[in-house]
This record gives structure tokens, sequence and C-alpha cells, in this order.
């Protein structure tokens, strides 16, 4: 990849600049470069990538560079809060309708996730007390129908077929007079996919649209798609005036750049994300999270913000000095990862580190179940055993695995990571301390090191 | 000299004097067509017979794209210049080919134009175009590897590219090749995934070997290439359940079916195709490369290419990991299921 870092190249870019005050166009220019590359890469649409650039450009020449950063860290921060303001509002509400039953029409491409996306759809609805029924309108692709009901099936809701023979219009009308008579008060309908410039199934979608009124037409997006994702948006909205998109299998490691040129060409809001192909893994869309994302890891800068933001400047200056003086407990382990925890996914964290190379990351699986268990089995040990883990023996072992619910292997394995982070940190809280503080502030990551 | 010649062609037609004034406004102007590509149809130079007719049809979209695109551009510049090659470079990047990859070419086109004193913008175009099927050709084997009985054909691919569907067509491929054929229902993973595999079965009159959904895909493969073996079938192809490429549990589980595969057809001529869709934008790289890692792909299949999407990633892929694009889909259709040919491919782009 050509693009690593944006970061490490804005500030290479900026390196030359040594006095801080006001953001000249020149450099405001040769940084911009940088960012359309990142943005380019990303799969946002050239287009809106020109826009964007420009409008940043307008803001960023003659800004005052905040006391506290490098003129590259700051122009990321201008591109970075741009990028989240673009991106919208966080809009992941279904718009139901006074008069049940809602109906909700899924629609878009082969292959972007359409039927699990139904399926994942009912179950939050579901789970929020709606009576949820899936429609099968895809009559076209082998074993569609077959799909939706298994999949029906898996969150517990039912699904309306009439089989592949009866026209979708059809299907979808029956559906509405079904769901009324069986008291379901959401109608999720399934369509199959479609390209965008094939006109008689995209005529279809609108004689359902224009037949049943859904009260939500969400359009269903891969968050893999490319500099295409701006046609496609626009076709759709065109056809069938959507009121939102969900953007899935955002679970990779795309940049997801699409999700920028859909804003670009549509301005309808993402309302959610597919996050895996569990049927509960349908989250609200945060837009800084996305914003970030789009600009690549190894964003320093989001860290920076996130750390002053979240970290407790006094606790950490305390925590430095116990690991100064190797007094760090459990306790002070549980307590900053609390802290961590409270900036985000510890995912994003790790590629938010600066100088840790991404590939290295890669093979870095950070669980964050594991962090549960690990917040758990230190909740079980009592105050004595968190300051002086050396009196944790056998049967204490025993116990805190009891009580939090781990075994034995579980608890030997914290602790020694413990010990060895101890050990680590004596060492770092020399040079390398410094070397940290001097890039990004106070930032004391034991466990990471 | 040059001006003269382009005369007619350009609205703005500069002076001399007001070239470099003029130039941005005709830049701005120029965006015009770009924006709105896909939506009007201007004459088309196409003109290839019914062998490649569907191809046409699929890829005239494609062709609008880049063709008209550089063809305006080429039109309206009088003279090879840095803008021209800034152009061409985003023309390139909104085709899906990719910064990196259209860096490279972009930076090949200057060497080229110098080697041959191009002077004329037109000839850009033309150099263009031997340096995209040069990145093509260079890895180019549209044949699949089928010479023993049985042979075996994997097919993987992240969620959504078209598996399944590919698998179909290539089966209607073989068995009108007068191939005998028997399927495998890998993907035990994804809801309705096998019901999906046996009715194109049926379609093509195919025998689909598989077990219950949720279970091993490491033993319906196992068990269909023992099938494959007693029945003396001349091709099995196996469906696998799509999964994202950075998922480590998933790519483990694949790894594990291609150790069987490996066990099991020792000297048998086995193909791994990696499904791509050509919606896809860069991180088709990504996918390319970690599936290569796990499955040790032989060749690719682009599917998607009948929507207005570029299928540039072809380009970059081919020219970043070595592996040729085998086949491409074009259509729903049984039948549309093209061998990959990078000439008629690029003529198909720029004729």
């Amino acid at each position: 990849m050509i693009f690593e870092g944006l970061a490490e190249k804005l500030q290479n870019t900026f390196s030359k600049l040594k006095s801080k005050g006001k953001l000249n166009e020149k450099d405001v220019i040769a940084a911009m470069r940088e960012v359309k590359m990142a943005l380019l890469e990303a799969d946002v649409n050239f287009k809106v990538v020109k826009d964007f650039i420009g409008r940043v450009k307008e803001r960023a020449v003659g800004d005052e560079v905040l006391e506290s950063l490098t003129p590259g860290q700051h122009v990321i921060k201008i591109v970075k809060d741009e990028l989240t303001h673009l991106m919208g509002d966080t809009q992941s509400k279904i718009n139901f309708s006074n008069k049940p039953p809602t109906i909700i029409m899924m629609a878009g491409l082969q292959g972007a996730g359409k039927t699990t996306t139904c399926g994942k759809l009912a179950k939050l609805l579901k789970k929020q007390g709606k009576r949820p029924l899936l429609v099968a309108c895809d009559i076209y692709r082998p074993a569609a129908i077959n799909q939706l009901e298994t999949v029906g099936k898996q969150v517990e809701v039912p699904v309306f077929s009439m089989g592949d023979k009866e026209k979708p219009v059809t299907i979808a009308k029956e559906s509405i007079l079904h769901a009324e008579k069986h008291g379901n008060d959401v109608v999720i309908i399934d369509t199959a996919g479609r390209l965008h410039i094939d006109s008689n199934l995209m005529n279809e979608l609108k004689e359902i649209d224009e037949l049943v009124h859904p009260h939500e037409k969400l359009l269903v997006l891969d968050s893999m798609t490319g500099q295409d994702a701006v046609n496609v948006a626009k076709e759709f909205n065109e056809t069938i005036e959507i009121n939102g998109v969900i953007l899935t299998k955002l679970d990779g490691d795309t940049r997801g750049g699409a999700a920028l040129s859909i804003r670009g060409v549509t301005d309808k809001p993402i309302k959610f994300v597919g996050m895996g192909e569990k049927l509960d893994e349908l989250e609200a869309f945060h837009p800084d999270r996305m914003a970030s994302r789009i600009l690549g890891m190894g964003d320093m800068l989001s860290l920076i913000e996130k750390a002053e933001s979240s970290f407790d400047q006094k606790k950490a200056r305390e925590m430095e000095e116990k690991l100064r003086t190797q007094q760090f407990t459990f306790d002070d382990f549980l307590d900053q990862l609390e802290q961590i925890r409270n900036m985000g996914p510890i995912g994003d964290m790790l590629n938010m580190l600066p100088g840790v190379p991404s590939k290295q990351m890669k093979n870095l699986n950070v669980d964050e179940k594991e962090l549960n268990h690990i917040q758990a089995i230190i909740q079980s040990m009592t105050r004595d055993e968190r300051t002086n883990p050396g009196i944790i023996n056998g049967s204490r072992r025993k116990r805190i695995a009891r009580g939090s619910g781990t075994s034995v292997q579980q608890v030997n394995k914290l602790i020694k990571q413990f010990e060895q982070t101890r050990k680590m940190m004596k060492q770092f809280s020399g040079a390398g301390m410094d070397k940290l503080k001097k890039k990004g502030g106070k930032f004391n990551m034991p466990f990471f090191g | 000299m040059l001006k003269n010649l382009f005369k007619g062609n350009d609205e703005d037609n500069p002076t001399e004097e007001e070239t470099s004034k003029e130039q941005e406004h005709a830049q701005s102007n120029r965006e015009n067509p770009r924006v709105q590509e896909g939506e009007e149809a201007p004459e088309e130079g196409l003109s290839l017979g019914g062998l490649f007719g569907r191809l046409k049809e699929g890829l005239t979209k494609t062709k609008k794209g880049i063709t008209d695109r550089v063809d305006d551009l080429v039109k309206s510049y009088t003279k090879i210049d840095e803008d021209l090659f800034e152009e061409l470079e985003e023309i390139l990047i909104t085709a899906d080919i990719g910064v990196n990859t259209t860096m490279e070419i972009i930076d090949q086109l200057r060497d080229r134009v110098r080697e041959n004193k191009a002077t004329d913008p037109m000839e850009v175009k033309g150099l263009l175009k031997e340096l995209l099927t040069e990145a093509l050709e260079e890895v180019a084997n549209p044949t699949l590897d089928l010479k023993t009985t049985p042979s075996i054909i994997m097919v993987v691919g992240v969620n959504g590219v078209g598996k399944t569907t590919s698998i179909g067509k290539i089966a209607h491929k073989l068995k009108a090749e007068g191939k005998n054929v028997l399927l495998a229902a890998g993907d035990t993973f994804r809801a309705g995934a096998i019901e999906q595999l046996k009715i194109w079965g049926e379609r093509s009159g195919i025998d689909v070997i598989s077990h219950q959904e949720g279970s091993d895909p490491a033993a319906v493969i196992y068990d269909a290439i023992q099938a494959a073996k007693s029945r003396k079938v001349d091709v099995l192809i196996c469906d696998t359940a799509g999964r994202l490429h950075n998922k480590k549990n998933l790519m483990n589980e694949l790894g594990k079916v291609f150790k069987i595969v490996k066990r099991e057809c020792e000297g048998l001529s086995q193909e791994s195709l990696l499904v791509l869709d050509a919606t896809t934008g860069q991180n088709a790289i990504q996918q390319a490369k970690i599936f290569k890692e796990v499955t040790d792909i032989s060749g690719l299949i682009l599917t998607k290419l009948d929507g207005t999407a570029k299928g540039g990633i072809v380009i970059s892929v081919s020219k970043e990991l070595k592996v040729p694009v085998k086949l491409i889909g074009v259509g729903e259709k049984l039948e549309d299921l093209q061998s990959f040919e990078p000439k008629i491919f690029v003529d198909a782009l720029f004729d």
C-alpha cells in the first residue's frame, strides 16, 4: 500500500516547517496532496475527494496552529473534523409509522448482504419489542427464499413467502395484509439484488415502492465498494428515494471510503453497519469512527485527542510515579484498563499507536472479551492480593478463578503477564517513556508494550 | 502547429497567449461530463462480432467510462504537459485502478512518451492502452489446468462476490464442452448456500455432493474428492463459504480444507480460483494477497462486470500479485461467463 500512515506522511511534509503560527497556502496544498491520496486509496470517489479537499483547503489556509499540535497534526485534525462533519450525525433509527405496520424495504446490488441484513434488522427490532415479519421478494436468485426462511428461523421471526412464481409486487402487497391480520407491526421486505442500470428490475423496485409505500427504504451497500459507489447510490436514490444506507461487511479491513462517497452524492444518513456474520452483529453507525477509519490506521492525532480527553492527567502522573518506583499494582492495572477502554475499541487504539508497524498489528488479535475476563479476575481479588500479588498462592488462585468465572490457567496467565509487564515497565519508564511523552503527551500503556 | 489540428474539436479554442490562462477554465469545464458519466451514451466505436458480443455488452459501460473521457481529455489538450498526465492519472484512479498502480502506469507512460518522442496527445492514448494491455498480458493465462481425471477446481472469496453463481456458470461451460462435472457444496455456513448450488446443479444436470448445513466443510470436500475419483468424473468444482480475509479463524478453516485437497489430490490438476467483485475497490488487493497466502490461488474470476464498475482492480491485482485473471462474469445468465483475454479486454475498453 502506498499509504501506510497519513499522520507520518504529513509529519514529513511539515518537517521542514520549524515555526508554528499560521498554516500558509503552500504548506496546505502540499498536505492536501497527501490527504487526497489517502482518501483515494480508501476508495472515496474521486469527485467527492476533490470537493472535500477544496473545502478543507479553504478552512485550513490561515488557520492558527493549536499550541499543542504540530502543523501536520493540525491539518489532520481539520481533515478529520470535516470528514466527521460530512459523515453526518448518528441516526441509527428506524422511522416507525404511527399506524402499524411499519414497512421497511431493503434494496441493493447482488451480494451486498441484503438477506443477512434483513435477518439482523429483524432481530434488532424484535429485541426492541416489535413483532417483525420478513418478506421474501427475491424470486430470482436460486434458494434466496430458502435463505431468508433459514435466517428467519434463526432469529425466530416469521417469514412470508409465496414461492418464486408470483411477482414481487404481489408478494409485497399480500405480505402487508398478512402482517395486519397476524399482528406484525413491522414488515421487512427483502428484494432481489439488482444492478442499478437494469431498468426492468429498477422499475420493479419502483412499482413495489409505489404500491406499498414503505416508511423506510434502505440501500444495502458493501463497504468494500470502490469508485462505483456513487453511481449505485445515485441511481437507487433517484429511483426510490432512499431514507438511509446500511453499510455491510465493515468487519473486513476495507477503509470504507464508500461511506463518504454515498454521503457526498445522496446526503442520506448511514443508519447501521454490518459487523459480522452473526445475526446480532448490526451496529449503529459512528461518523467519527468512520472518519478515522477512512483516513487510515496510524492516525496518531485521534489517539492524542482521545487520550487527552479521557485520560485523567493527574492519574497519569501518579501512574508514572508508581511505575518508576515499581509500586504498580493490580488496582492500577485495572484502573488503566478502564481508562483505556473508555477511549474505544482496543483494536482501534493499538492501530493508532505511533511507531507501531501496522503489519505487527495485524497479527495481534485483541479480543475484547479477553479484557472482560481480565477485569473480572482482578475484581475477584482481595485488596491485599491486588497490592501484593506475591501472596496469591494456589488456593487463592482457585478462589479467584471461581469468583471470576474463569479458569486457574487464565488467572495464572494474567498474573504472569502482570509480573512481566511490571518488569518491562521498569525498563520502559527509563528511556522509552521520555520518547513517548515527546510524541504524544502523557501516555502510558503498560500491558501493550 | 499541433493546435491547428485540434481547433475544430476544442470549444475553448485558446490562442497561444491565452493557453495558460484558459487551461484552468477548460479544466473545470471538462469535469462536468465525468460527473454525469453513465447517464448519456455518446456514439460508440464498438463493433465486435458475435463471439465477443456479450463481453462487449457487459463492457460497454466500462468502455464509456474510460475511453470517452480519455478522448475528451486528449482532444481538449493541444500539447503534452503535466496537466495532461495529471488528468490521465485521475481517470485511471476513477476506474478503481488504485493510486499505486496508477502512479506506476503514469510514470511508465511518461517514459514511453519520451522514448517515442510523442508530441501528439492522441498518441498518448495508444501508449496508455499498450501499457494497460502489457500489465495484464505479463501474467495472462486464461486456460484452466484440467489435464487429469479428475481435476479439481477450488473456488474461494469474500462474502457476496458471486462464488456460487460463478461455479454454476463454470460447471455449465465445462459440461457444454463435454466434460463430466461434479460439484461439492463446501459452503456449509451460509443459510441456503447448499440449496443454491443444488439448483445450479439441477439446471445443468450436474450432481452435487453435500452434507448438512453447519457440517464440517473439510469433510464435504473430502467426500467429494473420493466421489470424484470413484465416479471418474473429469472435473470436481468445490464451493467454499464466503469469508472476509481478515478473519483468522475462517482463513484457518480454509487452510485446513486446502490441506486435505493437497493430500488427497496429489498428482492431480488443481485450480484455486479467487472470485473478485468488479465493484470492489482497493480492498481487492488485500483480499487477493491474503487468499493467495492461504490457498495459493492460481487465477482470478472477476464478476459483475455488467454494471458500471470499471473493474480496474484487475490491473492492480495482476501487477502486484502476478496472478492472472482467468474468467469474467458479465451477466446473470448461465452462459454469462467469458475467458479473460487481456487484448480483447483492453480493446473493448479503448476501441
